[in-house]
């Protein structure tokens, strides 16, 4: 996977050496940064054996809920209130699944349509303006010579690296994907794990809901869409299982890495965004397809 | 019908199959004759099922040879068997439950109505599957779900679907271990009438006295290996089961003869509604406890609610004297209590995490520090089990789905030693693993007795049974129906008690 993104890199960059302007490749991490803070509680979910449908309507809420906040108490409040909302979506999902023992597919679908339900009724379906002018910096500022979402965006992978590398909660995310049973019989509390599954998900995407409405200066009601697709999609295309127990924060970030690079790439190449489209969705069946014929002929 | 006079349909020569790690068959062969019935023996491990998958289709064999009717064959999948009429019927059926016997029997090959429209011919779908069903004299209805029946029918409606398929040898795996004694009769009656067709069976049985009623001739396959082909009428159980064994029950059963100490668990009167009336029992200190009877009798269910796998109407637990409740699997490790699942793939290995991951799961809390997990710890920890008890593994970060059977459960134990357990609950040890791993999973079991523990050994493997408990305790309906001191304990004495209800 590494080569393959090494080989989009030189392709692109041969056809367009603008590809490798600073200018270019700041652009280019920033617009991942979102997706792969998306992806990182995707990855979570997925490992443990489940999935996590609601991230992308989970922006939206969280984009109208830091808004609506910050207008009434201020920046940090704003802030702090969209980070919130993502981690009790999350935690409505992770009750849903792991105390009623609704399949994740199921709740975290219920949660997709409802989030966006409620984003629209707390906006009334309007962006919300007029947020303080220090808010931009948050999403266009830069530390030294990188963009501000994206160094968040790789201390998050850092820490979530430590998560699931180097504590109980992250061997036991692995454990329950491998398989759940045993789990449970090798004195495993799963249903609370779980849980915390799901608020690590919805936090992580309330943190690039806050991210996003920085960016864009205002709260959007209709942020995200699709965007729990291509979460997913980050997932597996590094080599993580769908099924679960199988992937990590290496895998995932190769899957960003990927998606980010191709639709930044293409554009500098100037294929249409539809064609764009194909591509991707071609990219996706064909590396998790490839990842599967390796895995057989083991 | 002069089995002698007939020509094989079926010869294999010098199968050899391997697995990463294993030799699962090293040059088998076998031969059937038309409308034999034809027992494969060996003791778990011995390659019956590998070399059942590879006439089947769903293995392809190393090297060696299968003709049929004197042509070699390739068979690459289970559809190529199928057309040269070998059916197979497992142990877990293939049957689709929500839909109705004819339609099972003919799936993939229905009666149309209209071709070009694919449109199923009802009427004749329903015709064609009583006549199947009548011919070999059952009372199924053709319309009747599948999930309805129970489990003796269902496998009456696999044998009739291989029938329709026009199979010459069908073959049986484990065909009666679920089964109740009447039902075994009516499965003997249609064999018997498969037979007068002309139609082979393999029949794949623990079951000796089974065999020695059914069958006319057996094979008998060691550690992958053939030992011998031989008349059944004129064999008896022993020998069958000295060429299965292939050496002395003695040395085979590595027993240590521990002086009991005082009371680990004592169970009194645990109840489920429907599965569990009224368990009670003692273990003491240094004392392996077996606990025999046939599937079904609720020996596991009775390790899963002592382990808090399972929930209790009523009943108590006590531990050294003291009541304790034990609610979920995390409170028995609390209680020093360990369950090696008889289910190894289902209930005891992660497939996918590292032979050091699976060991130290269960005792992982040792290895956080300040919330970090000391990496470096668990290896060295994983590395004294691996070398303790000689699992086969290259490295510690191998992934436990490539490990053998015997290795995997070596792990799985492993996994509870780190635990610091004082009482163990066996749930068939040694089921599916070889006989090498058995004696050292039977040593271990002596290890842990000398050092204090209790165990309680689930086992069907009458052998096992005799050979390691000091005390037997025999289940039949979700009770204990009799007890045996090891000095009093025959094969018989237990059968009876298993089959019967009464010692």
């Amino acid at each position: 996977m590494p080569a393959v993104i090494v080989a989009l890199a030189v392709v692109f960059g041969s056809i367009n050496p603008n590809f490798w302007s600073a200018t270019n490749l700041a652009n280019v991490s920033r617009q991942m940064s979102i997706l792969a803070l998306l992806a990182l509680g995707q990855t979570f979910a997925i490992l443990s054996g489940g999935i996590d449908l609601s991230v992308g309507s989970m922006l939206a809420l969280v984009s109208v809920v830091c808004a609506q906040q910050m207008k009434v108490y201020g920046l940090a409040a704003g802030i702090a209130a969209g980070v919130l909302a993502g981690g009790l979506a999350g935690l409505a999902n992770g009750l849903i699944i792991a105390k009623a023992r609704v399949p994740p597919f199921i709740a975290t679908l219920g949660m997709l349509v409802a989030a966006r339900g409620a984003a629209l009724t707390l906006s009334g379906g309007l962006p919300i303006a007029g947020l303080p002018r220090q808010f931009l910096t948050l999403g266009a500022g830069y530390i030294g010579p990188f963009p501000i979402p994206t160094v968040i965006a790789v201390a998050a992978f850092a820490l979530a690296h430590v998560i699931l590398s180097r504590t109980l909660f992250g061997r036991y995310v692995y454990a329950m994907g491998s398989n759940e049973e045993a789990a449970v019989l090798s004195g495993i509390n799963v249903a609370n794990y779980k849980m915390l599954v799901y608020v690590t998900s919805g936090l992580f995407a309330g943190l690039a809901g806050v991210i996003l409405t920085a960016r864009v200066i205002s709260g959007q009601p209709t942020l995200g869409e699709v965007q729990e697709l291509y979460s997913i999609a980050a997932v597996v295309i590094g080599g993580g299982r769908i099924s679960g127990g199988v992937g990590g924060v290496g895998t995932t970030l190769m899957g960003v890495l990927v998606l980010g690079i191709l639709g930044n790439g293409l554009n500098l190449v100037q294929v249409s965004s539809y064609i764009q489209n194909i591509v991707i969705g071609a990219i996706i069946v064909g590396a998790v397809w490839i990842d599967l014929a390796r895995e057989r002929r083991r | 019908m002069d089995i002698g006079r007939e020509a094989p349909i079926l010869q294999a020569e010098g199968i050899v199959k391997r697995f990463p790690g294993v030799v699962a068959l090293n040059g088998v062969s076998l031969e059937i004759r038309a409308g034999e019935t034809h027992a494969l023996l060996g003791e778990n491990g011995a390659g019956k099922s590998t070399l059942i998958k590879t006439i089947a289709g769903v293995y392809h064999p190393d090297a060696g040879e299968i003709r049929i009717d004197g042509r070699p064959a390739r068979i690459r999948n289970p559809h190529d068997a199928q057309v040269l009429g070998i059916s197979t019927i497992y142990q877990e059926f293939t049957l689709a439950p929500d839909m109705s016997v004819a339609e099972n029997i003919f799936l993939g090959r229905e009666p149309l109505r209209i071709r070009a429209l694919s449109i199923v011919d009802r009427r004749a779908l329903v015709e064609r599957t009583r006549e199947v069903l009548a011919s070999l004299d059952l009372q199924i209805d053709p319309e009747a779900t599948v999930r309805h029946l129970g489990v003796a029918q269902q496998q009456m409606v696999e044998i009739a679907k291989a029938l329709s398929l026009d199979a010459r040898l069908i073959i049986m795996d484990e065909p009666t271990a679920t089964l109740t004694s009447h039902e075994i009769d009516r499965l003997f009656q249609t064999i018997g009438r498969l037979k007068q067709r002309g139609v082979a069976i393999v029949y794949v049985s623990h079951r000796l006295e089974e065999v020695k009623g059914i069958a006319d001739r057996a094979t008998i396959l060691r550690d992958g290996a053939y030992v011998a082909t031989v008349a059944v009428a004129s064999t008896t159980i022993d020998e069958m089961i000295r060429l299965m064994v292939g050496r002395d029950l003695k040395d085979k059963f590595p027993k240590v003869n521990v002086e009991p100490g005082d009371e680990v668990l004592r169970v009194e009167g645990l109840t489920r509604k429907g599965i569990l009336r009224g368990v009670s029992f003692r273990v003491r200190r240094g004392e392996i406890v077996g606990i025999a009877g046939l599937v079904g009798a609720r020996r596991t269910e009775t390790a899963r609610a002592i382990f808090g796998a399972d929930p209790l109407d009523s009943g108590r637990i006590f531990l050294h004297g003291k009541p304790v409740l034990v609610r979920t699997p995390a409170d028995a490790i609390a209680n020093r209590i360990a369950l090696v699942p008889e289910d190894r793939k289902r209930h005891g290995i992660f497939a996918s995490l590292s032979v050091r991951e699976n060991v130290v799961l269960s005792g992982l809390r040792q290895f956080s520090r300040k919330g970090l997990l000391d990496l470096r710890g668990e290896r060295r920890r994983a590395q004294e089990f691996v070398s303790s008890l000689r699992v086969a593994t290259p490295d510690l970060e191998k992934w436990a789905r490539d490990l053998s059977g015997g290795n995997q459960q070596k792990v799985v134990i492993a996994k509870w030693l780190n635990t610091n357990a004082e009482l163990f609950l066996f749930d068939e040890p040694t089921r599916g693993i070889d006989v090498g791993a058995k004696i050292e999973v039977y040593r271990l079991m002596g290890e842990l007795v000398s050092r204090g523990a209790a165990i309680v050994m689930i086992s069907s493997e009458l052998p096992e049974i005799l050979g390691m408990s000091d005390r037997i305790l025999v289940m039949r309906d979700g009770r204990i129906c009799g007890e045996f001191a090891r000095a009093d304990a025959t094969e018989e004495n237990i059968l009876n008690c298993a089959l019967r209800g009464a010692a």
